[in-house]
Protein backbone atom coordinates (compact mmCIF):
# COMPACT_ATOMS: atom_id res chain seq x y z
CA UNK A 1 0.00 0.00 0.00
CA UNK A 2 1.13 3.51 -0.99
CA UNK A 3 1.17 6.55 1.47
CA UNK A 4 -0.36 8.21 -1.66
CA UNK A 5 -3.38 8.20 -3.46
CA UNK A 6 -5.52 10.34 -6.44
CA UNK A 7 -8.84 8.67 -5.10
CA UNK A 8 -9.88 6.05 -2.01
CA UNK A 9 -12.57 4.53 -2.63
CA UNK A 10 -13.83 2.72 1.25
CA UNK A 11 -16.30 -0.10 0.55
CA UNK A 12 -15.70 -2.93 -2.43
CA UNK A 13 -19.53 -3.16 -3.25
CA UNK A 14 -20.98 -2.37 -6.56
CA UNK A 15 -21.03 1.72 -5.89
CA UNK A 16 -17.46 1.59 -4.50
CA UNK A 17 -15.72 -0.71 -7.14
CA UNK A 18 -17.21 0.91 -9.95
CA UNK A 19 -16.45 4.36 -8.86
CA UNK A 20 -12.72 2.54 -8.10
CA UNK A 21 -13.05 1.10 -12.20
CA UNK A 22 -14.10 4.32 -13.98
CA UNK A 23 -11.80 6.36 -12.08
CA UNK A 24 -8.83 3.69 -12.69
CA UNK A 25 -9.49 3.55 -16.45
CA UNK A 26 -9.35 7.49 -16.92
CA UNK A 27 -5.68 6.82 -15.68
CA UNK A 28 -5.86 7.84 -11.95
CA UNK A 29 -4.07 6.37 -9.22
CA UNK A 30 -6.95 4.28 -7.06
CA UNK A 31 -7.20 2.54 -4.09
CA UNK A 32 -10.26 0.34 -3.38
CA UNK A 33 -10.39 -0.66 0.31
CA UNK A 34 -13.19 -3.28 1.51
CA UNK A 35 -13.34 -4.15 5.52
CA UNK A 36 -14.58 -7.48 5.67
CA UNK A 37 -11.85 -10.69 4.49
CA UNK A 38 -14.43 -11.49 1.56
CA UNK A 39 -15.67 -9.21 -0.23
CA UNK A 40 -19.73 -10.12 -1.20
CA UNK A 41 -20.08 -11.97 2.11
CA UNK A 42 -22.39 -12.01 4.05
CA UNK A 43 -25.33 -10.98 1.47
CA UNK A 44 -27.54 -8.00 2.60
CA UNK A 45 -29.23 -8.35 -0.88
CA UNK A 46 -32.23 -9.86 -2.64
CA UNK A 47 -29.76 -10.04 -5.88
CA UNK A 48 -32.34 -8.91 -8.57
CA UNK A 49 -31.53 -6.75 -10.97
CA UNK A 50 -32.76 -4.86 -14.62
CA UNK A 51 -30.97 -6.87 -16.99
CA UNK A 52 -31.27 -3.23 -19.39
CA UNK A 53 -29.04 -1.57 -17.04
CA UNK A 54 -26.44 -4.02 -16.09
CA UNK A 55 -25.51 -4.35 -18.91
CA UNK A 56 -24.98 -0.94 -19.18
CA UNK A 57 -21.67 -1.81 -16.52
CA UNK A 58 -20.55 -5.24 -17.47
CA UNK A 59 -21.41 -8.10 -19.91
CA UNK A 60 -23.40 -10.74 -18.13
CA UNK A 61 -21.74 -13.86 -17.17
CA UNK A 62 -23.26 -17.31 -16.30
CA UNK A 63 -21.42 -18.06 -13.30
CA UNK A 64 -22.67 -14.65 -11.50
CA UNK A 65 -26.35 -15.42 -12.90
CA UNK A 66 -28.80 -17.61 -10.23
CA UNK A 67 -31.58 -17.20 -12.89
CA UNK A 68 -32.93 -15.17 -15.75
CA UNK A 69 -36.55 -14.00 -14.71
CA UNK A 70 -39.82 -13.34 -17.44
CA UNK A 71 -41.96 -11.54 -15.09
CA UNK A 72 -43.35 -10.70 -11.64
CA UNK A 73 -46.23 -11.87 -10.04
CA UNK A 74 -47.49 -9.97 -7.30
CA UNK A 75 -50.17 -11.11 -4.43
CA UNK A 76 -52.50 -8.64 -2.72
CA UNK A 77 -53.61 -9.63 0.89
CA UNK A 78 -56.62 -11.56 0.05
CA UNK A 79 -54.46 -13.61 -3.07
CA UNK A 80 -55.02 -11.71 -5.67
CA UNK A 81 -52.50 -12.21 -8.41
CA UNK A 82 -51.46 -9.40 -10.52
CA UNK A 83 -48.70 -10.66 -13.23
CA UNK A 84 -46.53 -8.55 -15.07
CA UNK A 85 -44.67 -10.62 -17.50
CA UNK A 86 -42.45 -9.48 -20.90
CA UNK A 87 -44.30 -10.32 -23.76
CA UNK A 88 -42.27 -8.31 -26.02
CA UNK A 89 -40.45 -10.17 -28.43
CA UNK A 90 -36.81 -10.76 -27.09
CA UNK A 91 -38.33 -9.40 -23.87
CA UNK A 92 -35.59 -8.48 -21.19
CA UNK A 93 -36.78 -8.26 -17.74
CA UNK A 94 -34.45 -9.06 -14.79
CA UNK A 95 -31.29 -11.29 -13.03
CA UNK A 96 -31.46 -12.96 -10.01
CA UNK A 97 -27.27 -12.57 -9.47
CA UNK A 98 -24.97 -14.06 -7.13
CA UNK A 99 -23.83 -11.46 -5.09
CA UNK A 100 -20.86 -13.25 -3.56
CA UNK A 101 -19.53 -13.97 -7.33
CA UNK A 102 -20.60 -10.74 -8.99
CA UNK A 103 -19.30 -8.35 -5.90
CA UNK A 104 -16.11 -9.60 -6.50
CA UNK A 105 -16.38 -9.93 -10.48
CA UNK A 106 -16.08 -6.22 -9.91
CA UNK A 107 -13.61 -5.44 -7.82
CA UNK A 108 -11.77 -7.72 -9.56
CA UNK A 109 -12.72 -5.30 -12.75
CA UNK A 110 -11.36 -2.54 -11.10
CA UNK A 111 -8.52 -4.10 -10.45
CA UNK A 112 -7.95 -4.94 -13.93
CA UNK A 113 -8.19 -1.41 -14.56
CA UNK A 114 -5.57 -0.55 -12.20
CA UNK A 115 -6.93 -0.13 -8.91
CA UNK A 116 -5.02 -1.40 -5.97
CA UNK A 117 -7.70 -3.23 -3.53
CA UNK A 118 -6.90 -4.29 -0.12
CA UNK A 119 -9.51 -6.48 1.84
CA UNK A 120 -9.46 -6.70 5.47
CA UNK A 121 -9.01 -3.27 5.44
CA UNK A 122 -11.30 -0.92 7.42
CA UNK A 123 -11.50 3.20 7.47
CA UNK A 124 -11.39 4.65 11.25
CA UNK A 125 -11.42 7.91 10.28
CA UNK A 126 -10.75 10.86 7.85
CA UNK A 127 -7.64 13.35 7.52
CA UNK A 128 -9.11 16.44 7.45
CA UNK A 129 -7.10 19.58 7.14
CA UNK A 130 -8.63 23.56 6.09
CA UNK A 131 -12.03 21.79 5.73
CA UNK A 132 -10.72 19.99 3.30
CA UNK A 133 -10.69 15.54 3.25
CA UNK A 134 -7.52 15.36 2.94
CA UNK A 135 -7.02 11.37 3.25
CA UNK A 136 -8.29 8.39 5.24
CA UNK A 137 -6.81 6.59 8.62
CA UNK A 138 -6.89 3.31 7.96
CA UNK A 139 -6.67 -0.43 9.81
CA UNK A 140 -4.74 -3.17 7.90
CA UNK A 141 -4.46 -6.22 9.58
CA UNK A 142 -4.30 -4.87 12.89
CA UNK A 143 -2.10 -2.35 11.90
CA UNK A 144 -3.10 1.33 11.46
CA UNK A 145 -1.94 3.49 8.57
CA UNK A 146 -2.54 7.19 6.98
CA UNK A 147 -3.28 7.30 3.28
CA UNK A 148 -3.53 10.66 1.64
CA UNK A 149 -5.27 11.46 -1.78
CA UNK A 150 -7.20 13.96 -3.85
CA UNK A 151 -10.12 12.86 -3.07
CA UNK A 152 -12.09 10.09 -0.87
CA UNK A 153 -15.23 8.20 -2.18
CA UNK A 154 -17.74 7.03 0.63
CA UNK A 155 -18.80 3.73 -0.86
CA UNK A 156 -19.20 2.16 2.78
CA UNK A 157 -23.00 1.16 2.60
CA UNK A 158 -26.12 1.34 5.12
CA UNK A 159 -23.56 1.84 7.86
CA UNK A 160 -21.63 4.28 6.35
CA UNK A 161 -19.51 6.64 8.60
CA UNK A 162 -17.78 8.13 6.13
CA UNK A 163 -20.42 10.65 5.30
CA UNK A 164 -20.52 11.45 8.83
CA UNK A 165 -16.98 12.17 9.79
CA UNK A 166 -17.40 15.26 6.96
CA UNK A 167 -20.11 16.50 8.48
CA UNK A 168 -23.23 14.82 6.38
CA UNK A 169 -25.67 13.48 8.71
CA UNK A 170 -27.12 10.01 7.02
CA UNK A 171 -28.71 8.63 9.89
CA UNK A 172 -31.99 6.85 8.81
CA UNK A 173 -35.10 7.00 11.17
CA UNK A 174 -37.14 4.36 11.42
CA UNK A 175 -39.76 5.33 8.62
CA UNK A 176 -36.94 5.98 6.75
CA UNK A 177 -35.59 2.14 7.10
CA UNK A 178 -36.39 -1.48 5.69
CA UNK A 179 -35.88 -3.82 8.41
CA UNK A 180 -35.25 -6.91 6.12
CA UNK A 181 -34.64 -10.38 6.75
CA UNK A 182 -33.60 -13.47 4.11
CA UNK A 183 -33.59 -17.07 3.81
CA UNK A 184 -32.20 -18.92 0.71
CA UNK A 185 -34.28 -21.97 0.69
CA UNK A 186 -34.63 -25.08 -1.09
CA UNK A 187 -38.26 -26.90 -1.75
CA UNK A 188 -40.35 -24.11 -2.59
CA UNK A 189 -41.33 -25.13 -5.81
CA UNK A 190 -42.06 -21.97 -7.38
CA UNK A 191 -41.87 -21.44 -11.10
CA UNK A 192 -38.28 -20.12 -11.66
CA UNK A 193 -39.14 -17.79 -14.19
CA UNK A 194 -41.06 -15.27 -11.80
CA UNK A 195 -40.57 -13.41 -8.71
CA UNK A 196 -43.18 -12.96 -6.16
CA UNK A 197 -43.99 -10.29 -4.19
CA UNK A 198 -46.90 -10.65 -1.16
CA UNK A 199 -48.21 -7.60 0.06
CA UNK A 200 -49.91 -7.20 3.10
CA UNK A 201 -49.95 -5.70 6.87
CA UNK A 202 -50.23 -8.59 8.45
CA UNK A 203 -47.58 -10.29 6.56
CA UNK A 204 -45.31 -7.38 5.87
CA UNK A 205 -46.14 -4.25 7.40
CA UNK A 206 -45.35 -1.39 4.92
CA UNK A 207 -43.15 -4.30 3.38
CA UNK A 208 -43.80 -7.03 1.37
CA UNK A 209 -42.37 -10.48 1.04
CA UNK A 210 -39.89 -11.96 -1.48
CA UNK A 211 -39.21 -14.99 -3.46
CA UNK A 212 -37.18 -14.46 -6.35
CA UNK A 213 -35.62 -17.83 -8.22
CA UNK A 214 -31.90 -18.50 -7.44
CA UNK A 215 -31.85 -21.69 -10.31
CA UNK A 216 -31.29 -25.19 -9.45
CA UNK A 217 -34.74 -25.49 -7.07
CA UNK A 218 -33.65 -22.66 -4.90
CA UNK A 219 -34.97 -19.63 -3.72
CA UNK A 220 -34.46 -16.31 -1.72
CA UNK A 221 -37.59 -16.00 0.40
CA UNK A 222 -37.11 -12.24 2.07
CA UNK A 223 -39.01 -9.81 4.15
CA UNK A 224 -38.84 -5.82 4.48
CA UNK A 225 -41.07 -4.09 6.80
CA UNK A 226 -40.72 -0.57 7.64
CA UNK A 227 -38.36 0.56 11.07
CA UNK A 228 -41.32 1.96 12.57
CA UNK A 229 -43.18 -1.08 12.51
CA UNK A 230 -40.89 -3.14 13.34
CA UNK A 231 -39.56 -3.62 17.49
CA UNK A 232 -42.50 -5.82 18.70
CA UNK A 233 -41.75 -8.06 16.36
CA UNK A 234 -38.77 -8.49 14.10
CA UNK A 235 -38.14 -8.95 10.41
CA UNK A 236 -36.79 -12.24 11.05
CA UNK A 237 -39.95 -13.29 13.39
CA UNK A 238 -42.22 -12.25 10.48
CA UNK A 239 -40.07 -14.16 7.85
CA UNK A 240 -40.37 -17.53 10.37
CA UNK A 241 -44.43 -17.05 10.21
CA UNK A 242 -44.57 -16.13 6.54
CA UNK A 243 -42.58 -19.08 5.74
CA UNK A 244 -43.64 -21.80 8.32
CA UNK A 245 -47.37 -20.73 7.02
CA UNK A 246 -46.34 -21.36 3.37
CA UNK A 247 -44.03 -23.80 2.80
CA UNK A 248 -43.78 -25.63 6.01
CA UNK A 249 -41.48 -28.46 4.30
CA UNK A 250 -38.81 -26.21 2.48
CA UNK A 251 -35.10 -26.25 4.17
CA UNK A 252 -33.25 -23.33 4.83
CA UNK A 253 -29.86 -23.33 3.78
CA UNK A 254 -28.64 -19.58 3.98
CA UNK A 255 -30.01 -16.78 6.66
CA UNK A 256 -29.46 -13.17 5.46
CA UNK A 257 -30.22 -9.52 6.98
CA UNK A 258 -29.71 -6.12 6.32
CA UNK A 259 -31.59 -2.80 6.68
CA UNK A 260 -32.53 -0.67 3.45
CA UNK A 261 -32.45 2.96 2.92
CA UNK A 262 -36.08 4.30 1.65
CA UNK A 263 -35.59 7.93 2.89
CA UNK A 264 -35.03 8.93 -1.03
CA UNK A 265 -32.32 11.62 -1.84
CA UNK A 266 -30.67 13.22 0.94
CA UNK A 267 -29.96 16.81 1.45
CA UNK A 268 -25.95 16.42 0.52
CA UNK A 269 -23.45 13.96 -0.81
CA UNK A 270 -20.70 15.69 -1.26
CA UNK A 271 -17.84 17.59 0.77
CA UNK A 272 -14.79 19.13 0.21
CA UNK A 273 -12.51 16.16 -1.33
CA UNK A 274 -15.37 13.93 -0.73
CA UNK A 275 -18.25 12.19 -2.41
CA UNK A 276 -20.90 9.09 -1.36
CA UNK A 277 -22.13 6.48 -3.39
CA UNK A 278 -24.77 3.84 -3.31
CA UNK A 279 -26.25 2.63 0.10
CA UNK A 280 -23.77 5.33 1.72
CA UNK A 281 -25.64 7.82 0.05
CA UNK A 282 -29.14 6.76 0.50
CA UNK A 283 -29.40 6.42 -2.94
CA UNK A 284 -31.58 2.90 -3.07
CA UNK A 285 -35.21 2.95 -4.65
CA UNK A 286 -37.66 3.98 -1.80
CA UNK A 287 -40.33 1.74 -2.83
CA UNK A 288 -38.68 -1.70 -4.54
CA UNK A 289 -35.75 -1.23 -2.18
CA UNK A 290 -33.30 -2.00 -5.40
CA UNK A 291 -30.13 -0.70 -5.00
CA UNK A 292 -27.67 -2.15 -7.23
CA UNK A 293 -28.13 -0.35 -10.14
CA UNK A 294 -28.19 3.20 -8.32
CA UNK A 295 -24.86 2.20 -7.17
CA UNK A 296 -23.24 1.53 -10.11
CA UNK A 297 -25.07 4.58 -11.91
CA UNK A 298 -23.41 6.81 -9.34
CA UNK A 299 -20.56 5.09 -9.02
CA UNK A 300 -19.22 5.75 -12.95
CA UNK A 301 -20.70 9.18 -12.51
CA UNK A 302 -18.31 9.76 -9.38
CA UNK A 303 -15.73 8.35 -11.05
CA UNK A 304 -15.48 10.30 -13.99
CA UNK A 305 -15.92 13.56 -12.01
CA UNK A 306 -13.52 12.55 -9.60
CA UNK A 307 -11.66 12.46 -12.48
CA UNK A 308 -12.71 15.46 -14.13
CA UNK A 309 -11.62 16.95 -10.59
CA UNK A 310 -8.52 16.58 -10.12
CA UNK A 311 -7.76 17.07 -13.87
CA UNK A 312 -9.08 20.60 -12.94
CA UNK A 313 -6.83 20.87 -9.42
CA UNK A 314 -10.29 21.49 -7.91
CA UNK A 315 -11.94 19.11 -5.65
CA UNK A 316 -13.87 21.94 -3.71
CA UNK A 317 -17.44 20.81 -2.96
CA UNK A 318 -18.66 23.51 -5.51
CA UNK A 319 -16.13 21.42 -7.88
CA UNK A 320 -18.15 18.23 -6.81
CA UNK A 321 -21.40 19.65 -7.56
CA UNK A 322 -21.00 18.48 -10.68
CA UNK A 323 -22.05 14.73 -9.24
CA UNK A 324 -24.64 15.98 -7.34
CA UNK A 325 -26.33 17.68 -10.52
CA UNK A 326 -25.69 14.17 -12.54
CA UNK A 327 -26.98 11.71 -10.18
CA UNK A 328 -29.88 13.50 -9.11
CA UNK A 329 -30.85 14.96 -12.37
CA UNK A 330 -30.70 10.63 -13.57
CA UNK A 331 -31.43 8.08 -10.92
CA UNK A 332 -32.27 11.07 -8.22
CA UNK A 333 -35.30 11.75 -10.30
CA UNK A 334 -36.58 7.80 -10.34
CA UNK A 335 -35.78 7.99 -6.14
CA UNK A 336 -38.07 10.79 -5.48
CA UNK A 337 -40.49 9.44 -7.55
CA UNK A 338 -40.65 5.90 -5.57
CA UNK A 339 -40.64 8.32 -2.71
CA UNK A 340 -43.95 9.49 -3.74
CA UNK A 341 -45.22 6.30 -4.23
CA UNK A 342 -44.02 5.02 -0.32
CA UNK A 343 -45.13 7.65 1.24
CA UNK A 344 -48.78 6.64 -0.08
CA UNK A 345 -48.16 3.07 -0.29
CA UNK A 346 -47.11 2.35 3.81
CA UNK A 347 -50.50 3.70 4.51
CA UNK A 348 -53.12 1.71 2.55
CA UNK A 349 -54.91 -0.83 4.76
CA UNK A 350 -55.05 -4.79 3.64
CA UNK A 351 -58.39 -3.82 2.15
CA UNK A 352 -57.12 -0.56 0.10
CA UNK A 353 -54.41 -3.10 -1.21
CA UNK A 354 -57.15 -5.56 -2.16
CA UNK A 355 -59.29 -3.10 -3.74
CA UNK A 356 -55.91 -1.39 -6.07
CA UNK A 357 -55.45 -5.34 -7.04
CA UNK A 358 -59.04 -5.69 -8.01
CA UNK A 359 -59.35 -3.20 -10.17
CA UNK A 360 -56.28 -4.38 -12.14
CA UNK A 361 -57.90 -7.81 -12.55
CA UNK A 362 -58.72 -6.92 -16.01
CA UNK A 363 -55.63 -5.29 -17.07
CA UNK A 364 -53.20 -6.94 -19.63
CA UNK A 365 -49.40 -6.06 -18.57
CA UNK A 366 -47.37 -6.23 -21.85
CA UNK A 367 -44.28 -4.74 -19.97
CA UNK A 368 -42.66 -4.68 -16.39
CA UNK A 369 -42.20 -1.15 -15.77
CA UNK A 370 -43.64 -0.23 -12.50
CA UNK A 371 -44.58 2.40 -14.29
CA UNK A 372 -47.60 1.22 -15.93
CA UNK A 373 -48.74 -0.79 -13.23
CA UNK A 374 -48.95 2.10 -11.24
CA UNK A 375 -50.74 4.05 -14.11
CA UNK A 376 -53.30 1.50 -14.53
CA UNK A 377 -53.68 1.44 -11.21
CA UNK A 378 -54.37 5.46 -10.86
CA UNK A 379 -56.83 5.59 -13.39
CA UNK A 380 -58.98 3.23 -11.88
CA UNK A 381 -58.67 4.38 -8.07
CA UNK A 382 -57.92 8.46 -8.74
CA UNK A 383 -59.22 9.20 -5.62
CA UNK A 384 -56.96 6.87 -3.40
CA UNK A 385 -54.37 7.62 -5.07
CA UNK A 386 -55.09 11.31 -6.05
CA UNK A 387 -50.95 11.90 -4.43
CA UNK A 388 -49.70 10.34 -7.19
CA UNK A 389 -51.19 12.63 -9.81
CA UNK A 390 -47.67 14.48 -10.25
CA UNK A 391 -45.92 11.53 -10.83
CA UNK A 392 -47.18 10.27 -14.00
CA UNK A 393 -46.39 13.88 -15.85
CA UNK A 394 -42.48 13.35 -14.83
CA UNK A 395 -42.23 9.87 -15.37
CA UNK A 396 -43.38 9.73 -18.45
CA UNK A 397 -40.72 12.47 -18.97
CA UNK A 398 -37.96 10.52 -17.82
CA UNK A 399 -38.78 7.75 -19.80
CA UNK A 400 -38.53 9.84 -22.63
CA UNK A 401 -35.19 11.00 -21.37
CA UNK A 402 -33.37 7.77 -20.31
CA UNK A 403 -34.58 4.89 -22.41
CA UNK A 404 -35.45 2.25 -20.25
CA UNK B 1 -26.56 4.37 29.24
CA UNK B 2 -25.43 1.95 26.81
CA UNK B 3 -26.63 -1.03 24.65
CA UNK B 4 -26.09 -4.98 24.60
CA UNK B 5 -25.45 -6.18 21.50
CA UNK B 6 -26.32 -10.24 21.42
CA UNK B 7 -23.55 -11.84 19.47
CA UNK B 8 -24.92 -15.00 19.18
CA UNK B 9 -28.11 -13.81 17.47
CA UNK B 10 -26.47 -10.24 15.39
CA UNK B 11 -26.13 -11.01 12.19
CA UNK B 12 -23.30 -8.12 11.84
CA UNK B 13 -25.60 -6.65 8.87
CA UNK B 14 -25.12 -2.64 10.00
CA UNK B 15 -28.52 -1.55 10.00
CA UNK B 16 -28.20 -0.42 13.80
CA UNK B 17 -25.74 1.59 12.73
CA UNK B 18 -27.10 3.19 9.69
CA UNK B 19 -30.18 4.71 11.80
CA UNK B 20 -28.07 5.43 15.02
CA UNK B 21 -28.64 9.35 15.47
CA UNK B 22 -25.55 9.49 17.63
CA UNK B 23 -22.87 7.72 15.43
CA UNK B 24 -22.57 5.91 18.49
CA UNK B 25 -22.27 2.34 16.84
CA UNK B 26 -20.06 0.95 14.52
CA UNK B 27 -19.74 -2.67 12.28
CA UNK B 28 -16.34 -3.67 12.74
CA UNK B 29 -15.99 -6.68 9.84
CA UNK B 30 -18.55 -8.89 11.90
CA UNK B 31 -18.84 -7.18 15.04
CA UNK B 32 -20.54 -4.00 16.10
CA UNK B 33 -19.12 -1.55 18.80
CA UNK B 34 -20.58 0.73 20.81
CA UNK B 35 -18.75 4.38 22.02
CA UNK B 36 -19.54 6.73 24.79
CA UNK B 37 -21.97 8.92 22.44
CA UNK B 38 -24.57 6.50 22.69
CA UNK B 39 -28.00 7.43 24.35
CA UNK B 40 -29.69 4.61 25.13
CA UNK B 41 -32.46 5.95 22.50
CA UNK B 42 -33.47 2.42 21.34
CA UNK B 43 -33.62 3.22 17.40
CA UNK B 44 -30.89 0.53 17.26
CA UNK B 45 -32.66 -2.09 19.19
CA UNK B 46 -36.26 -1.65 17.43
CA UNK B 47 -34.97 -1.91 14.02
CA UNK B 48 -32.43 -4.73 14.07
CA UNK B 49 -33.88 -7.09 11.78
CA UNK B 50 -32.58 -10.39 14.43
CA UNK B 51 -33.74 -8.60 18.01
CA UNK B 52 -30.37 -8.78 18.99
CA UNK B 53 -29.90 -5.53 20.65
CA UNK B 54 -31.19 -4.82 24.26
CA UNK B 55 -31.06 -1.13 25.82
CA UNK B 56 -29.94 -0.92 29.48
CA UNK B 57 -31.10 2.47 30.66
Amino acid sequence: MKDYYDVVVVGAGPAGSITAKTAAEKGLSVLLIEKRQEIGDPVRCAEGVSKVWLRKHINPESRWICADVKGSRIFSPDGTMIEMAEEVAGGEVGYVLERKLFDRVLAYESAKAGAQVFVKTRATGLIIEDDFVKGVRLMHWGQEYDVRCKIVIGADGIESKVGRWAGIDTSLKPVNIETCAQFLMSGTGIDQDYCYFYLGNEMAPSGYVWIFPKGGGLANVGIGILGSKSGKKTAFEYLNDFVADKYPDARILEVDVGGVPVSGSIERTTANGLMLVGDAARQSDPITGGGIINAMEAGRIAGEVACNAISEDDVSVERLNEYEEKWRSTIGLEIDNSLVVKNVFINFTDKELDGLAHSLQDVNFSSMSLLDLLYALFKANKKLLWDLRGLFRNVVKNELDFDH
Amino acid sequence: MTIKVNKFKCGYCGACVGVCPAGALELVETWIEVDDNCTSCGICAKICPLGAIEVSR
